[in-house]
């Protein structure tokens, strides 16, 4: 519009051009101009390239967070599906004491709500060296609620994981604990430490004015969950061996006891329990003697349970048949200067019966008919001396010497189990070889999917079934272990009462103890028991130990629900038990 | 005609850049709905591991066992305790029978005694075998 109003009148005639002004006028304002150009390119230039980086960072400050992502840690389960530990969110409540103000009232509520003392509490705030300082890790959400609503500067709160065990005291040994870092210290949480924890992850957001995430900026880091982990453990059996093993220990006033359950066909470990326990909900106190797994890493002189694998040799290599007759009388035998004795004299036995009088002098006597080595190797193959291979913290090997330096008598007491050291689990599984016809099955920890697994066979079928109908009678009327009876299943096993040692000499003090496995028509279970000092007077094997097995397997073949294959009312129970021999 | 070419784009123009800002505001708005869906389904997990925990620990067998004997008075079935019931597989007869019982009562040499951890039997059932009628 300007321009039409101003047609007529062209640029070129406009009086003003006709002035003449000074040429260095016109060059000075050129002079400027190109000057405030070049200033600001190099501002440009300045700001584009070389602050370049610190602007952008101090851009994205203002807008854009790195999140954490948190990972939790696997869950572990029992073979059925049932929890035995879960994380569960929890919070850590700090302080930055010098920041901290809040009067003597909201110290004490929040002194209760931590469940601490008031002057711990102040103890802690007063530390004014330090910006940072937890007052409580692991508190419950709710309490953490209550905290955070009172409100105090300079308490603050912070995300974690607080390890959950919903079965507590009774499986304690097999799942360990973490600590307040969830990280694993003892069990199966510190064995398989790796599978369970998870990745943490992290993504770069852009927050708007509100603080909500508006937009995923650059790579997101996904966070990993560890795994869950099942179990072989069954929580039911696991209980009802716990409370057995409890209650044994109380009755007997024994120092501690332990208990395994393996299924036969599978090797899978269904119980294994120990007292005394501890709950690892409250794990602030704890002694070394509680934290100890007794099946696993203590080792003791088996004795009368290491008989069937004697008998077990001397009928594998052919010295003998179960018929043989040893002649065990006068009950007492003398080898290189030492004597060995039965707890009475039982005159002639077969090589059967040895087994189910549990006789020292007829174990000798085969004992001294084998080679060191062939004993040795006999019991390397079973396992003895080597540490059981489930993936576990602190399963030890025990103790079997090499053969070759083997005194005689040495080899005869190792016959019946002295001189040597085994585990629990070492024994349970090593009686694989006669509940399985001959073969020892791998042991597992963990579930194993599709039943059963093959072992390695170390003695013939035969062999086995014959050690087996041994078992049997052992765990008869006329054996050692007349209670080790079940209503409704035929049972097979053997008693062991070992004398413990203090500095090298043995002591009145025992070691009670029974392995055996049901039903015997088609083994599914086996069950070892240990009982550590008992002191209210009965000590044998077959008086202490074997009433704890009988429990433990009954209410575990029914609890598994494994059909009856004996009439209910066989169990017989003479006035005198057979004495086992030590 | 050029003139009017360029304010029709500078039009599509605006419009495009107006289009671009509510399309990122709508983005932005579904993200948020979708990070708040997502808080809730992690919530929810959270709640859920809490419930399987607390299931658990509800129905731990120590705590069954404990709370039968406590406030059902109930007793474990001790074998002296334990009525057997058999039916004859060719005459269909039904017996009843207290094996354990009976044989302590019979008072043979060694006597018979449970092998299952038990206490002490309470008085025998009123007509224990007496009521072994046959029955179909």
């Amino acid at each position: 519009m300007k321009r039409g109003r101003n047609r007529n009148v062209p640029f070129v005639s406009n009086p003003l051009l006709k002035v003449s002004l000074p040429a260095y006028r016109s060059q000075l304002l050129m002079l400027c101009v190109a000057l405030g150009f070049v200033a600001l390119a190099a501002r440009a230039v300045w700001l584009q390239v070389f602050s370049q980086d610190f602007l952008q960072r101090q851009g994205e400050v203002r807008y854009a967070r790195t999140i954490e992502l948190p990972a939790s840690r696997g869950k572990i389960f029992d073979r059925n599906g049932v929890v035995l530990a879960s994380s569960l969110p929890a919070r850590a409540v700090w302080a930055a004491p010098e920041q901290v103000d809040a009067t003597p009232e909201q110290l004490a509520r929040l002194a209760r709500l931590l469940s601490m003392r008031e002057s711990e509490l102040s103890r802690r705030l007063a530390d004014n060296d330090r910006s940072f300082v937890y007052l409580k890790r692991q508190v419950e959400p709710d309490v953490a609620e209550q905290v955070a609503r009172l409100d105090i500067a300079g308490v603050h709160q912070q995300r974690e994981y607080k390890r959950h065990y919903p079965e507590g005291e009774t499986i304690a040994h097999v799942i360990g604990f973490t600590n307040v870092e969830d990280v694993g210290q003892e069990g199966v949480e510190l064995a398989k430490n790796a599978v369970l924890s998870g990745q943490a992850g992290s993504r770069r957001v852009i927050r708007d004015r509100l603080g909500r995430v508006v937009e995923d900026v650059g790579a997101t880091r996904e966070p990993h969950n560890g795994s869950d982990l099942a179990l072989s453990i069954d929580s039911k059996v696991q209980y009802l061996a716990f409370n057995a093993v409890r209650e044994a220990v109380d009755e007997h006033r024994a120092r501690a006891g332990a208990a395994v359950v393996i299924d036969v066909r599978s090797g899978e470990i269904l119980a294994l329990a120990n007292w005394p326990t501890f709950d690892p909900n409250l794990r602030e106190k704890l002694s070394g003697a509680q934290l100890r797994n007794r099946v696993l890493t203590d080792t003791f002189e088996p004795g009368s349970t290491m008989k069937p694998f004697t008998a077990a040799l001397a009928l594998e290599l052919g010295l003998m048949r179960p018929d043989t007759t040893i002649q065990t009388d006068p009950g007492r035998l003398t080898i290189g200067g030492r004597t060995i004795g039965d707890s009475r004299r039982h005159g002639e036995l077969t090589v059967a019966e040895v087994i189910q009088k549990s006789s020292n002098v007829g174990t000798a006597k085969m004992a001294l008919e084998m080679q060191a080595q062939q004993m040795w190797e006999f019991y390397t193959r079973l396992g003895f001396g080597q540490a059981p291979r489930i993936g576990f913290p602190g399963a030890v090997a025990g103790r079997v010497r090499p053969y070759r330096n083997w005194k005689p008598i040495e080899q005869v007491t190792m016959s019946y189990g002295h001189g040597m050291s085994v585990s629990l689990l070492q024994l349970a599984r090593a009686y694989s070889v006669f509940a399985r016809d001959g073969e020892l099955v791998p042991l597992s920890m963990f579930r194993v999917d599709g039943g059963a697994v093959d072992g390695v066979e170390v003695i013939s079928p035969e062999t086995a079934r014959a050690v087996r109908h041994m078992l049997e009678l052992a765990a008869g009327p006329g054996g050692t272990a007349p209670r080790a009876q079940i209503a409704g299943y035929r049972v097979a096993g053997k008693t062991g009462t070992a004398h413990k040692q203090e500095n090298g000499r043995y002591v009145r003090k025992y070691i009670s103890s029974f392995v055996g496995f049901a039903p015997v028509s088609d083994p599914r279970v086996i069950v070892a028991v240990m009982l550590d000092e008992p002191s209210a007077g009965k000590y044998y094997g077959g008086v202490v130990a074997a009433p704890i097995f009988a429990r433990i397997t009954g209410d575990s073949l029914r609890a598994l629900r494994i059909p009856p294959d004996a009439p209910l009312a066989q169990v017989i129970l003479p006035a005198d038990a057979v004495e086992e021999s030590m | 005609m050029l003139t009017r070419v360029n304010v029709l784009l500078a039009g599509l123009l605006v419009l495009c850049a107006l289009g671009l800002v509510t399309s990122q505001h709508r983005a932005r708005k579904v993200f948020i709905d979708v990070e708040r869906a997502q808080a809730h389904a992690a919530a929810h997990e959270v709640r859920w591991n809490q419930l399987q925990v607390e299931q658990t620990e509800l129905a731990k067998s120590a705590r069954i066992d404990a709370r039968a004997r406590r406030e059902l008075t109930m007793q474990s079935a001790s074998a002296e305790r334990t009525l057997h019931l058999s039916i004859d597989p060719v005459t269909r007869q039904v017996s009843l029978s207290q094996p354990w019982r009976e044989a302590a009562e019979s008072g043979k040499p060694g006597g018979v005694r449970p092998a299952v951890h038990g206490r002490p039997a309470r008085p025998a059932a009123p007509g224990g075998r007496a009521r072994a009628e046959n029955r179909r």
